[in-house]
């Protein structure tokens, strides 16, 4: 079948270059492409790529992780932090299966790589040849488009198609397979870097009937509720958002891909929604009535049990992926577009409303909850220490400035219920695929995305262990990456269901740890752990005011819940307070 | 909600490119849905692959999978069709032995009642040709079966829309308007 067609090549532009290698072609188009960063472990199959690699060290650092794993995690973590295209390397076989676990999280979190792997020499393609696998049919499933490179010819414009899938529309990853004979051909460089493919459409043409019809709802609402999405923060939105929630006095509330899209403190801004998420945000899901979605696509771990959703409401949903329409929640006005355009032009036709009543309901239930959970979670009247404590004190330092990255269990649940932001691209946590060891190797990435910032990652005793070799690379780097473990000697979270739902049978979830402390002193860390209350506050001001890495260990209830929760299966409105 | 499965052709318009097809399978695998036939072609516009899928599911699942076939990079337009939305068709062969033939006039018979086709006579066996919808080429089928088939192959559905500008039309547009070669 077909190749890339080519493009004429007649105009010379300044970036053509006669014979070099496929290898210095990629390495090129990358910087063509911005590409300053990017995370990836060599083998054989990628070795001319890392030879070319040598020559451009001034231009493009490459971080040598310790697990494929660690570099796809780490681009993911830099992408979320600086907005910007992630990229690993990683060579054929076993190191492109390393990278999957990653390009499935960014897939279903659409976080825009390009993921380069290396591959055997085409001639021996279909033999199982010495680490030959399939990573073109490995990576179908999740990736945004892949690609195989197969000669020399092709790089240039693969690579620039690879940055504009994953960057337009709704983004995502981009895997491109390159075989090892491809990188040592030589090839008459261009690069035009890609602005349009004829199949492909970016986002949805604005129909201004949706936008009319969306409004007029909206302003004949008495009860409307708006639920928002991760789609705000990758359309950088936030200001369109606001604007938006101000005008008619929205009460707003967010899925935690969504979290720091607005200020934690604005007024509207009134929480989480979810399983774990709070009370009002879900109870008054199913007393609204204009539900509108802004680039989110009510994942079941935010609607629970879909025939007891928002059944009362009129849905508006604002979103650039048309397949999200209808997929799990009808929508009686969809509103397709990009959230930057479709917001501002909503906002024009809103009328100025003020809402006290329903923005009292919003209070009310926060009442309730703050006494029956957040005021005991966050400062507990027992000695044991809880998570929230440590993320309440952990605001306190960062003045709500700092990245928090978490990894997933319950410490993420808790640090995203508490954690505040003022900042927008300053909460990256696994959403969609909930993959534990994410934290740590993002928190890597996201530090060297947002060098200026502070960046904590929350992570538990189970997570920490199944990335934990990152912590060489963090060294290595000398990103500055505070690792705030949560530990409860437990995975918490399963235990947590199993305490719950299954009769207390705590089956495989009690964990015998490793000393954290010795482990991250070989890492070459400076460390310190938490036992007692009255550590706490000095040792999260350690660890915030001193230069650099840090790990900090504090030692957390061993059987603590987190609460509220809505048992998988039920609806919205069912929320548990304990 | 529609709950009842029935019978849908999803018609997908495409680049030609490696993996592609792969791609769009597991769109329906994904969701555990069974892919009664696929066929690829050519399509009428130069340059332009086609895939015509027949699957028996509900309308509301139809629509879901149409949507993700068509967010695919390569696809230029995805569409589906109920049954009277679309004129198809399957082509099928049996193989029997030339010696039923000789021992009287029975398949000469069936044959022609079936407005099927003798494709190729042999020394040791004929093939048989017959064209239509699923139930027509199975009732040949059974009605040849005593006298013994060889071998039988039914083809993938084919379909064309009946409208008088299939879904090619809009792609045309789409062409023409889009300036980049890529
Ligand atoms: C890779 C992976 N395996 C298994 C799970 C299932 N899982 C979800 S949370 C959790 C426990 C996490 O334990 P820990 O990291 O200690 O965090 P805690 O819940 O205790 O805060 C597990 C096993 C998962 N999300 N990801
Ligand atoms: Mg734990």
């Amino acid at each position: 079948m077909a190749s890339i067609d080519l493009q004429p090549t007649e105009n010379k532009s300044p970036s053509h270059q006669t014979s070099i290698t496929g290898a210095e072609a990629i390495v090129q188009a990358l910087i063509q492409e911005g590409v300053d960063i990017a995370f990836g472990y060599p083998g054989g199959a990628i070795m001319p790529i890392y030879d070319a690699l040598y020559d451009y060290q001034d231009r493009l650092q490459h971080v040598l992780v310790r697990h494929e794993q660690g570099a796809i995690h780490a681009a993911q973590g830099y992408s979320r932090a600086s907005g910007k295209v992630g990229v690993c390397l990683a060579t054929s076989g076993p190191g492109a299966t390393n990278l999957i676990t990653g390009i499935a999280d960014a897939q279903i979190d659409s976080t825009p790589l390009v993921c380069i792997t290396g591959q055997v020499p085409s001639h021996l393609l279909g033999s199982d040849a010495f680490q030959e696998t399939d990573v073109i049919g490995i990576s179908i499933p999740v990736t945004k488009w892949n690609y195989q490179v197969t000669k020399a010819e092709e790089i240039p414009l693969a690579i620039s198609k690879a940055f504009f899938i994953a960057r337009s529309g709704r983004p995502g990853p981009v895997l491109i397979d390159i075989t090892k004979d491809a990188q040592f051909q030589l090839l008459d460089f261009v690069y035009k870097r890609c602005t349009s493919i004829r199949s492909y459409r970016e986002e949805p043409t604005i129909e201004m009937d949706q936008i009319k019809a969306a409004a007029k709802a909206i302003n004949e609402a008495k009860r409307p509720y708006v639920v928002f999405g991760q789609g705000i923060i990758l359309a950088e939105a936030e200001q369109e958002f606001k604007a938006f929630v101000e005008q008619s006095n929205l009460p707003a509330a967010w899925t935690i891909l969504g979290l720091s899209a607005i200020e934690t403190s604005h007024p509207l801004n009134v929480g989480m929604l979810g399983m774990h998420g709070n009370y009002g945000p879900n109870l008054l899901t199913n007393e609204c009535d204009v539900l509108i979605a802004v680039g989110m696509r009510f994942d079941d771990r935010v609607t629970g049990d879909l025939d007891k959703y928002a059944k009362q409401a009129k849905v508006i949903h604002l979103e650039i992926d048309p397949a999200e329409i209808n997929k799990n929640v009808h929508a009686h006005i969809p509103v397709l577009g990009n959230a930057k355009k479709t917001l501002p032009l909503l906002t024009q036709r809103l009328q100025k409303k003020v809402r006290n009543e329903w923005l009292k309901r919003f209070a009310e239930c926060n009442q309730l909850e703050h006494d029956k959970v957040i005021q005991e979670e966050l400062n507990p009247t027992n000695e044991i220490l809880t998570m929230g404590e440590v993320i309440r004190i952990l605001n306190e330092k960062t003045g709500g400035d700092a990245i928090i990255v978490t990894d997933v269990g319950q410490h993420q649940m808790v640090a995203c219920r508490y954690a505040e932001f003022k900042q927008s691209k300053s909460n990256i946590t696994s959403g969609g695929l909930g993959t534990m060891g994410f934290g740590l190797p993002a928190a890597l990435g996201a530090a060297l995305g947002a060098p200026n910032r502070t960046v904590v990652c929350v992570v538990g005793d189970g997570g920490l262990q199944m990335t934990i070799q990152e912590l060489a690379t963090i060294y290595q780097t000398q990103a500055k990456v505070k690792v705030l473990l949560l530990n409860n000697e437990f995975l918490g979270m399963v235990r947590q269901w199993q305490q719950l739902f299954f009769d207390k049978r705590y089956s495989s979830t009690e964990m015998i740890n490793p000393d954290f402390q010795l482990l991250a002193k070989g890492f070459r860390m400076p460390t310190n752990q938490v036992t007692h209350r009255d550590q706490l506050d000095q040792a999260l001001t350690d660890f915030i005011e001193t230069e650099g890495a840090y790990f900090l260990e504090v030692m957390v209830g061993k059987e603590n819940n987190v609460f509220p929760m809505v048992p998988s299966g039920s609806g919205v409105a069912e929320i548990r307070l304990d | 909600m529609e709950v009842i499965k029935q019978e849908f052709t999803i018609t997908v318009y495409t680049e030609n490119q490696v993996g592609l097809l792969h791609r769009i399978t597991t769109i329906f695998t994904k969701r555990k849905i069974n892919l009664e036939s696929l066929t690829t072609s050519e399509s009428e516009i130069v340059g332009i692959h086609r895939f015509t899928i027949a699957v028996t599911e509900t309308k509301e699942q139809v629509i879901k999978v149409v949507k993700q076939i068509e967010k695919q990079v390569e696809v230029l337009k995805a569409d589906f069709y109920k049954k009277k939305e679309v004129v198809q068709q399957e082509l099928a062969l049996y193989k029997i032995a030339t010696e039923t033939l000789t021992n009287g006039i029975e398949i000469e018979r069936i044959v022609r009642e079936h407005n099927a086709r003798f494709l190729t006579i042999e020394q040791e066996f004929v093939v048989i040709e017959k064209a239509g919808y699923k139930r027509e080429t199975k009732a040949l089928f059974d009605e040849l079966e005593p006298y013994g088939i060889k071998e039988f192959v039914r083809s993938g559905r084919i379909a064309v829309a009946r409208q008088q500008f299939g879904p090619g039309k809009d792609i045309e547009a789409l062409l023409l308007a889009s300036s980049s070669n890529i």
